[in-house]
């Protein structure tokens, strides 16, 4: 597949790996944001192929990872009305909430339906009338102006069986929150790059400066994710605390001005949950008040719901890339992707799925 | 996370109002908005992601990115040490 | 027109299936199926009585025909070699009940018949017992029928004793079958999950996700259009063909299903407890299932076939059985895709295009599109 095949060539990833040998002079400690740079890195092996002075920590860019316990009891709590037609991308159905998930409450007998599109959605609202249609709407910066258009579509249209459970989350203050931290080793940063093509790189520029940290626009196949490292790595020997774009195919400066102008108009920033870290002001999405008729949340009594996360999950220091998955006392033992305790055992592209799926395991298991 | 993949665009049309085209992955075709990428037009490659367009692939930078490390590559082999550098300057 | 010795009913007209996905000759129209006083099924069709032999002479009987079954007895009597059989059941249940390539009728032939050539036998009867749901369309039940009589054909297979029941609206997924089958065993090998050794060589006949993605082109909600049909096909030839020219040098078979060339695999490492070692480009995906996999975020490794047949061979023989398996018009797409290795027993990994191996585990249920 073109724009894609030629950028998982070997041949051109060993003289990116040649080329970060001959470069490297010290540790270098790199943080990708992004759940599918994770998901390519551990796929390919790249972190078994770098010199042992680069460490990679995975971050918290795992829209479904980070998803707030109380925000997937409710969609279980709203799928399970009757009704309600429940949709959702796949990645959530699995994530485990309080008591259940997505699945069990399908299998229960709930109507819940994967989609690919949100504009998928808002189809079902219109061939289903008499059905309550709701689209569990998560995602970072790239997915929120796919939400945003369904929404804006269905408003267009006058449906009034359509609506939003809002969980967007921001990269930028995941980011702030990750270098203002007093305990932080992080030295830069792979940004997501599609997160990037959409909402562009211009934000995270003062954010660079403020904290004296590079961080480097970064794509997905090998060749990109190696692009990123070793530019990290240049600017961390050389101190410049720039925003470089490795990723040119795709991501703009400005990122897609269409995009962020239906996402300002139907969107407002607001204080979100990240799952497993707390709290992070102005880091999430919500509806605008003029689209508050179709927040799902609005729409379905879901207040008195109290979340309960269990108590052996460390699911919010990986994110943070404060442990790795091997160091969690569950790993592997009580929590597997057969029975995940966290978020990060269940995303794809979680950290401990991540470990997981690797060599690591094995050796813990045995001890 | 956002899986986006660039597709072929083989057709441009609007469905329900909306711009829409369908792109080719190697034989299987997927409909998606355009809305985003008005711009796009048929023969481009277009990233899509969850449904939506979102980047049209800028194939010079494309084909800069592998020349760079082909190069790089083949001065490897022929056992050559002066090698191209990337570009490390900040874009403005 | 197949002979039978049940009459057809006056006034009865010829039945025309429309609008259902599978291929139709001329001489299938004249099955005597009542049509005028219902189109669906009935409870009564499955309550024993005058219904039930209806259905059962003028849809099972018609396109089933055969000696054992015309008899209309209890259980089919069967004359068998001496020797050892392979016993195998297997139940279908899957949604959509048709789809490109073929429907669930072809998958109850076809997935017990290739469950009964794994240990090298050669299939030779199968029973089918039907769970219809009331109000199924009878012309739906009757393409799945056909389907079944054609693909029994093309694996010279006799259907000698069945089943029928009818629950109530909403208890049933319109259909489900089961199958079970009997194959003689004509040769003197021990072929079986147990007999890997590290060393041998793991071929597999053809592309691999082309069932998966065909059903998922079907779901609503996932909006794509491929040109990819399910794989479903009886392989009893083609394991014939491969062991005629190996004999002892095969080791084992098994076809993968459910859960991919992975579930199957990781079933073989666990049985002989070995390892097994992939090489990620030697495995055959058709294009258009490889943008559909990452167009969806799926892995080929885990996504379903139907009429794919594993076989893991000495290395001495390798190249002989995959020169047999691309001879043959269901192998021309044939690999050898791994290796059997004494490390890392009970497990299953594959070598990436970096020279790094990664973990292949045992699937965790249906693999699920994702957008993260």
């Amino acid at each position: 597949m073109k724009y894609l095949e030629e950028f998982r060539d070997p041949e051109l990833a060993q003289s990116i790996l040649n080329r970060i040998q001959k470069t490297v002079t010290r540790p270098w400690t790199i943080m990708e944001v992004c759940g599918g740079q994770t998901h390519s890195i551990v796929r390919n092996g790249i972190d078994q192929l770098l010199p042992e002075q680069v460490e990679l920590i995975h971050g918290p860019g795992c829209p479904v990872c980070v998803t707030g316990l109380e925000t997937i009891d409710r969609a279980i709590h709203i799928a399970g009305q009757s009704n309600v037609m429940f949709t959702s991308f796949g990645d959530m159905l699995r994530v485990p909430g309080s008591e259940s998930d997505l699945f069990r409450t399908r299998s229960s007998g709930a109507d819940v339906r994967i989609v690919y599109s949100p504009l998928d959605a808002v189809q079902l609202a219109r061939e289903n009338p008499d059905r309550q249609v709701v689209f569990f709407a998560v995602g970072f910066e790239t997915t929120a102006p796919n939400a945003a258009m369904a929404v804006w579509k269905a408003k267009q249209e006058g449906l009034h069986n359509f609506s939003l459970l809002v969980s967007h989350v921001l990269v930028p203050p995941a980011i702030e929150a990750l270098v203002s931290d007093e305990d932080n080793r992080i030295q830069a940063f792979l940004l997501a790059g599609h997160v990037c093509a959409v909402a562009g790189f211009q934000e995270y520029e003062a954010l660079a400066e403020r904290y004296e940290v590079p961080m480097v626009v970064t794509g997905f196949e090998p060749v990109d994710i190696l692009e990123g490292i070793l530019e990290a790595g240049i600017l961390i020997e050389s101190g410049a605390a720039a925003v470089t774009n490795r990723y040119a195919r795709v991501v703009r400066r400005e990122g897609n001005p269409r995009a962020r102008q239906l996402l300002a108009e139907v969107f407002e920033v607001c204080d979100r949950q990240w799952r497993g870290i707390g709290v992070i002001p102005q880091s999430g999405y919500r509806l605008r008040p003029e689209f508050r008729s179709y927040d799902a949340e609005q729409l379905f009594a879901v207040d008195t719901l109290t979340a309960r996360e269990s108590s052996l999950c460390i699911s919010g220091q990986i994110l943070q890339g404060k442990k790795k998955p091997p160091e969690c006392p569950a790993f592997g033992r009580e929590c597997t992707p057969q029975k995940p305790l966290g978020a990060t055992m269940v995303s794809s592209e979680g950290a401990c799925t991540a470990y997981y799926a690797g060599h690591r395991y094995r050796s813990i298991a045995r001890s | 996370m956002c899986l986006a993949i660039p597709g072929r665009l083989l057709e441009i049309m609007k469905e329900n109002g909306l711009l829409m085209g369908r792109l080719d992955y190697s034989g299987t075709t997927h409909t998606a908005c355009l809305e985003y990428v008005p711009e796009a037009q048929v023969g481009q490659y277009v990233v899509v992601h969850a449904g939506f367009g979102i980047s049209v692939i800028d194939e010079d930078e494309a084909a800069k990115t592998l020349a760079i490390w082909q190069e790089y590559s083949e001065s490897l082999e022929r056992g050559e040490l002066d090698t191209p550098q990337t570009d490390a300057e900040p874009e403005q | 027109m197949p002979v039978t010795d049940t009459e057809v009913l006056p006034g009865v007209e010829p039945d025309v299936t429309e609008g259902v996905n599978t291929a139709m000759k001329p001489e299938d129209i004249s099955c005597p199926l009542p049509i005028g006083e219902h189109d669906t099924v009935q409870l009564s069709h499955g309550s024993g009585g005058r219904m039930t032999q209806d259905l059962v002479s003028r849809l099972f009987l018609w396109a089933f025909d055969n000696h054992h079954l015309n008899r209309r007895d209890d259980a089919a009597l069967l004359d068998v070699a001496r020797g050892k059989l392979a016993f195998s059941t297997d139940t279908f249940v899957v949604d959509p009940i048709f789809f490109p390539g073929g429907s669930i009728g072809d998958l109850a032939v076809n997935g017990t018949v290739n469950d009964l050539c794994c240990h090298g036998g050669i299939p030779r009867y199968l029973s089918a017992g039907f769970v219809l749901e009331e109000g199924l369309l009878l012309t739906e039940l009757k393409s799945v029928v056909v389907a079944m009589k054609r693909a029994a054909e093309a694996a010279r297979v006799s259907i000698v004793c069945g089943d029928t029941k009818v629950v109530n609206r909403g208890k049933g997924d319109k259909i489900f079958v089961n199958t079970s089958g009997l194959a003689t065993i004509e040769h003197p090998y021990r072929i079986g999950a147990d007999q890997l050794r590290p060393g041998d060589r793991i071929l597999i006949n053809g592309t691999i996700g082309d069932h998966g993605v065909a059903i998922l082109s079907c779901r609503q909600g996932l909006s794509f259009q491929t040109p990819i049909e399910s794989d479903t096909a009886p392989l009893c030839d083609l394991v014939q063909a491969v062991l005629s020219q190996v004999g002892e040098g095969l080791h084992a078979m098994r076809d993968a299903t459910r859960g991919g060339v992975a579930a199957t695999l990781n079933e073989l490492a666990a049985s002989s407890d070995v390892g097994i070692q992939l090489q990620s480009d030697a495995l055959p995906v058709a294009p258009a299932v490889r943008g559909a996999c990452e167009l969806l975020g799926l892995d080929p490794l885990y996504v379903a076939n139907e009429g794919k047949m594993l076989f893991v061979v000495t290395p001495e023989v390798a190249a002989i059985a995959l020169n047999a398996l691309r001879a043959h018009p269901q192998g021309v797409n044939a690999a050898i895709i791994g290796e059997v290795v004494a490390e890392s027993s009970g497990m299953v990994s594959v070598r990436m295009p970096l020279g790094t191996s990664r973990i292949v585990d045992m699937p965790v249920g249906e693999q699920l599109p994702r957008i993260c």
